[in-house]
């Protein structure tokens, strides 16, 4: 027997599962430059939030074509891997279509549920290619996405249609072979599938050693392109098909509005008003607010990572509605590039001290001080991520370690601090309004 | 008009079951001040039993901790939870949807713990229990009124009914904008953008937001927060269409009807 073509496939699999799992591992590191900061409590609604909104995709049916399109795309790729496990057991055994063997009823069934699938992703790939390169949606022209970004989602799509294709084409000259009862080929005899049988016409005039070639390329180009695809997942937009479960896993559980407690900052203040109670040794010098990845939280990092950039926040937002330079996508997108750029350092052996910071070298002050806090970026993401919460960090570290603030916001600080309203008023003056009222 | 002072009610031995937090803007700001009018008046008719902080009232915070200056914030936090806690009060109303997200949602760790209210849930449940008669065909009945939702009452803490049922109220024809509810588009003012002028854009988001109002043809811009109310009014003004569409609190549409 000829060992080599299993032993090829173990060592590209091999060779696949170690790059992937390397490569996560330094996201995981990443992700881990951000501070600690538990989000483990009340996991019934944590997982109720894994169901419905990463699982049952909520947030998606807010556009229920696009929901829909989207669906089809991701249950493809859910489901067609249980081929790829019976592909993967064919490759190191070193069988054909070994499943068969012990559903032969159910087998066609599957299959042909596959293949409809299949057919499902390539038209919804067309249409999503067609959604993003023809029509002028805002989203997918805004600058954000200039340059890769845009390439990768296009290659994404690309890749998609390329795989079904192979899938098909496999199943078609497959099926053909069985017909003309050759090889192998000849002891499944599965019979013609939904959509592949469509291709037939496309392969008769080929001899049965045409076929063969065309079918075992076709497989072993399916497969290795799965491993290549595994492996482009962790540089790409498309690391969300995985991230996007322990993102709503994590996903903050308190009201919107609520903004993080700064405790250290709390204890000060309690400190200020009873210096009979404060602690006389000086702790250990705090510094307020985030200026770079490593300062945010880790759930920032993660969100970042798990980002799609799809835009959704931004299409929402009142400040990239208006023209402003604030784009949420883009802390996002200019977050991920700061992370990775510091784990590049660390995978070379490096520290993370490289003289550049998420703020002023990636994030400008003038995005940050367009946002509203409005919370519709939050509202929108399919994916949980609250750039929000970023923002308010590098705000924080703005006014509370750099003490930059525009002109009128140091005014009013001045006016709640003296006058215990943002405006200049007399505190006296604060219910004046009911002599109004009687006159 | 009779508007209970706190510290006042206390030294006579009274202890007012709820307590109106007025907030900087309804008692500073000419246009908040007629809502804070408007919303005593209905306090009053219904006779709620309720006071005012008076000049004890400080700013919550929330401008301070939404532009990154967390001491000040937690600095008006502790003095205010400090009274509030003196006072034993239990209960607080208010027509500001900032305050109320603060006092709500972030006093509590504080140890300021209090049951906190918004006055469109107020007066929803007021109309609800029969305590708030309406007028029998009110000057509001039939208009068509839009109902622009506060980012902090909205997204921030899931209120979007009250304020609509209030307006239904009234007889009125409750006209959505294209983006309502939770997808409501913000008026511009929060995150402290009230106290600073806007970063540089194509259009300020007031502009914006009032123009999806005037495209609804309502003659009313319902709103239930004095922010909102401001940057909505400016944005009709520029529009010049202040002749046309009026720029109400829901505690004004209430309290012009009974």
């Amino acid at each position: 027997m000829n060992f080599i073509p299993q032993i090829l496939f173990l060592l590209s699999f091999l060779a696949a599962v170690y790059l992937f799992a390397k490569k996560i591992g330094s996201i995981k590191r990443n992700i881990f430059l951000g501070v600690s900061e538990n989000l483990s409590d009340h996991p019934e609604k944590r997982w109720k939030n894994v169901f419905l909104l990463a699982l049952g995709q909520k947030k998606m049916f807010k556009n229920l074509t696009v929901a829909v399109l989207h669906l089809v795309i991701y249950l493809g790729f859910v489901i067609i891997n249980i081929e790829v496990l019976e592909i993967m057991i064919d490759g190191i055994v070193g069988t054909h279509r070994i499943f068969y063997g012990f559903i032969p009823s159910l087998y066609p069934i599957l299959i042909n549920a596959f293949e409809l699938l299949a057919l499902g992703v390539i038209i919804v790939c067309v249409i999503f290619l067609y959604r993003r390169n023809i029509i002028h949606l805002w989203r997918f022209k805004n600058a954000d996405l200039k340059g890769w970004p845009s390439k990768d989602a296009n290659f994404i799509l690309v890749i998609e249609i390329i795989l079904m294709c192979l899938f098909l084409t496999m199943n078609a000259t497959d099926t053909l072979l069985q017909s003309k009862g050759f090889g192998y080929y000849n002891e499944q005899l599965t019979g013609n599938f939904i959509i592949s049988s469509f291709l037939h016409p496309l392969f008769n005039g080929f001899e049965n050693t045409g076929l063969v070639f065309i079918e075992r390329t076709s497989w072993w180009l399916h497969i290795l392109g799965i491993f290549a695809f595994l492996n482009y997942l962790p540089w790409s937009k498309h690391l969300h098909i995985i991230l996007a479960f322990p993102n709503a896993y994590f996903a903050r559980l308190t009201p919107q509005g609520k903004f993080n407690n700064m405790l250290a900052v709390q204890q000060e203040v309690k400190n200020a008003f009873h210096p009979e109670l404060a602690p006389t040794e000086v702790g250990s010098i705090l510094k307020f607010g985030a200026s770079d990845v490593n300062e945010l939280s880790w759930k920032n990092v993660l969100d970042a990572y798990s980002c799609t950039e799809c835009g959704r926040c931004s299409n929402a937002c009142p400040a990239s509605q208006t023209g402003k330079l604030l784009s949420p996508r883009s802390i996002m997108m200019k977050t991920r590039d700061r992370a990775e750029e510091l784990g590049e350092r660390l995978d070379k052996g490096m520290d993370i001290q490289d003289g550049k910071s998420l703020l002023n070298d990636y994030i400008t002050e003038e995005e940050l001080r367009a946002c509203t806090t409005c919370n519709a970026c939050v509202e929108e993401c399919p994916v949980s991520i609250s750039p929000v919460d970023i923002i308010i960090q590098l705000r924080r570290y703005l006014v509370m370690e750099k003490s930059t603030a525009p002109q009128e916001w140091t005014m009013m600080f001045g006016n709640i601090e003296n006058n215990f309203a943002p405006w200049k008023f007399s505190p006296d003056d604060r219910s004046k309004w009911i002599d109004t009222f009687n006159s | 008009m009779q508007v209970p002072i706190l510290s006042e009610e206390i030294a006579a031995g009274r202890n007012p079951e709820i307590l109106f937090w007025v907030g900087c803007a309804g008692s500073f700001d000419q246009r908040a001040q007629s809502i804070t009018k408007a919303f005593v008046t209905i306090l009053n008719k219904v006779a709620i039993d309720y006071a005012i902080l008076g000049s004890e009232e400080m700013c919550t915070g929330d401008p301070a901790r939404r532009s990154g200056n967390e001491f000040m914030f937690q600095m008006m936090a502790y003095q205010n939870i400090q009274l509030l806690n003196q006072y034993q009060v239990k209960k607080i109303v208010t027509a500001c949807p900032h305050c109320f997200n603060t006092l709500k949602n972030e006093y509590p760790e504080l140890g300021g713990n209090y049951e906190v209210i918004h006055h469109a849930t107020l007066i929803q449940d007021l109309i609800n229990e029969g305590k708030i008669v309406l007028k029998e065909g009110g000057s509001f009945k039939g208009k068509k009124i839009t109902y622009h939702d506060s980012c902090y009452l909205g997204r921030s803490n899931n209120i979007y009914e009250a304020p609509r049922n209030v307006i239904m109220a009234l007889d009125a024809e409750l006209v959505e904008m294209k983006r309502c509810k939770s997808n409501g588009l913000c008026c511009g003012a929060g995150g402290a953008q009230m106290f600073k002028e806007e970063e540089k854009g194509n259009t300020r988001i007031n502009f914006e937001r009032t123009n999806e109002a005037i495209n609804t043809k309502a003659t009313i811009i319902a709103a239930a927060c004095p922010f909102c109310n401001t940057m909505m009014t400016d944005g009709i003004k520029v529009k010049e269409k202040e002749d046309e569409i009026q720029v109400l609190d829901i505690a004004e549409l209430i309290a012009q009807s009974i």
